[in-house]
């Protein structure tokens, strides 16, 4: 009975999403155990800072000060780039996407199977979560968000042996695909050919085809290009950016706001040639 | 009255397996970390095989598989069928001498690992490294250890029934 009930719930999760309620439920059990073992390492986290002294915390904050004002100042110019960029594309009557909603989730350390690289977040359905949302740190992108669960979602990391994300290279716009490896420090671009240009030290960045991952945020650093003559596509690896296990702090992201208008309806449309690839399929 | 003592002191280890089964290690130790549930849910087979049943195998398999965010029914479908094993054979094995127990508990967690890779194979394609069978011998090491624990939970439990 329990065997055919088992088979019977693996054929049918394998095939479509209807357990999704199911799971949801049991979730409420089973969430609080996460909690609970994080509990400890977030005490020991907020006793440190509870306890941390007082010229430390001067110092740390003169630091953020001094970085919030460079911080400021680069927002300043690229605001105005970004104003620039709009106004470019419209001459080129492409839609551009602005504004990204963001939520800082914070990781549990709780850890589900060893073989996967699956963290979970301590953000979930209640607040709006996703499967498919993209996933972010400060330095680039970590991965998509795999399972939402009311109190917990589960990320997929971008070196996860099953994931593969759209990227492009930064110096010349060269489209590919960077596939994870299963190891923490790697990243395969395993379709690119032999004579592709593409040299170490090249920073990766995602493309925005595909629709997952917002255009413009960098995903790793080409750290190896290796030829293989006898094979018709190069041995590329990569370094993700972003510190895959090292944080504790991620931000989710919504990218599904409207792109934003053309600032005035172009009166004429008259074919233009060349145009490099729409970013945002739709046109409005 | 003290059906429900017995529920909850069951309840309770198997929920401490779990959180041990999710509680992290460094990156190294975390590919040794066994299953606990499983080991604890074949020694509550052995002690009450008239109270623990497959089903309650196959609900804490189903939790086990929410927890882990794996397949829906994998570890419903391991441990119901390990459980199965174990209550067939619960007069015999109580028997046997600690090694024999232990050489038993692992086939046990081989047959339940086996099945994991499987189906994690059927629904998509996994790379088997020497890594995946480790969680099986240290299983199998700590089974004395989960043993004498469980055993002092049961008969602390025993004592307590008649008053």
């Amino acid at each position: 009975m329990a065997v055919i009930a088992s088979i019977a719930l693996l054929v049918t999760e394998h095939r479509s999403s209807k357990l999704d309620t199911l799971r949801l439920s049991l979730s409420y059990i089973v969430d609080p155990l996460k909690y609970a073992i994080d509990l400890p390492s977030a005490l020991i986290k907020q006793a440190t800072e509870s306890f941390g002294s007082y010229t430390a915390l001067v110092r740390e904050n003169a630091n953020l000060r001094n970085e919030q004002l460079v911080r400021q100042t680069q927002l300043l110019k690229l605001d105005s780039l970004e104003k620039e960029n709009v106004r470019l594309r419209a001459l080129l009557e492409n839609s551009f996407k602005l504004g990204e909603q963001v939520l800082i989730a914070e990781l549990l350390s709780i850890n589900t199977s060893p073989y996967d690289h699956i963290l979970v977040v301590n953000k979930g359905t209640n607040f709006g979560v996703h499967p498919q949302q993209p996933v972010l740190d400060a330095n680039g992108v970590v991965g998509q968000v795999f399972r939402a669960l009311p109190l917990t979602s589960e990320i997929m990391l971008i070196t996860d042996l099953n994931h593969a994300i759209p990227v492009q290279i930064n110096r010349n716009g060269l489209l590919t695909i960077a596939v994870g490896s299963g190891q923490l420090n790697q990243l395969n671009l395993p379709f690119l050919p032999s004579n592709a240009d593409i040299r170490p030290g090249d920073l990766l960045i995602t493309s925005g085809l595909g629709g997952t991952f917002p255009q413009g945020y960098p995903v790793g650093v080409v750290d190896e290009f290796t030829s293989q003559p006898n094979k018709p596509f190069a041995n590329i690896t990569a370094t993700p950016k972003s510190l895959l296990d090292r944080n504790r702090e991620l931000m989710i992201v919504w990218s599904h706001s409207t792109p934003v208008p053309l600032i005035s309806k172009p009166t004429i449309s008259e074919p233009i040639l060349n145009t490099p690839a729409p970013i945002v399929p739709t046109n409005e | 009255m003290n059906k429900t003592i017995w529920f909850c002191r069951v309840a309770l280890t198997i929920v401490l397996a779990m959180c041990l089964r999710i509680i992290p290690w460094s990156a190294t130790l975390e590919l040794f970390n066994p299953d606990w549930v499983l080991l604890t849910l074949i020694y509550w087979s052995l002690a009450l095989p008239e109270r623990v049943g497959i089903f309650h195998a196959w609900t804490i398999g189903l939790l086990t598989d929410v927890l882990t965010g794996q397949l829906f029914g994998q570890h419903a479908l391991a441990y119901s069928l390990v459980i199965y094993a174990c209550l067939k054979l619960h007069k015999r094995l109580r028997q046997y001498a600690l090694m024999q127990q232990v050489l038993f508990i692992f086939c046990a967690l081989l047959v339940s690992q086996l099945l994991f890779f499987f189906i994690k194979n059927l629904h998509h394609p996994i790379q088997l490294t020497t890594d995946f069978w480790l969680p099986v011998i240290t299983g199998t090491a700590c089974w004395p250890l989960v043993y004498r624990v469980l055993r002092c939970v049961r008969l602390s439990m025993q004592t307590n029934q008649p008053e």
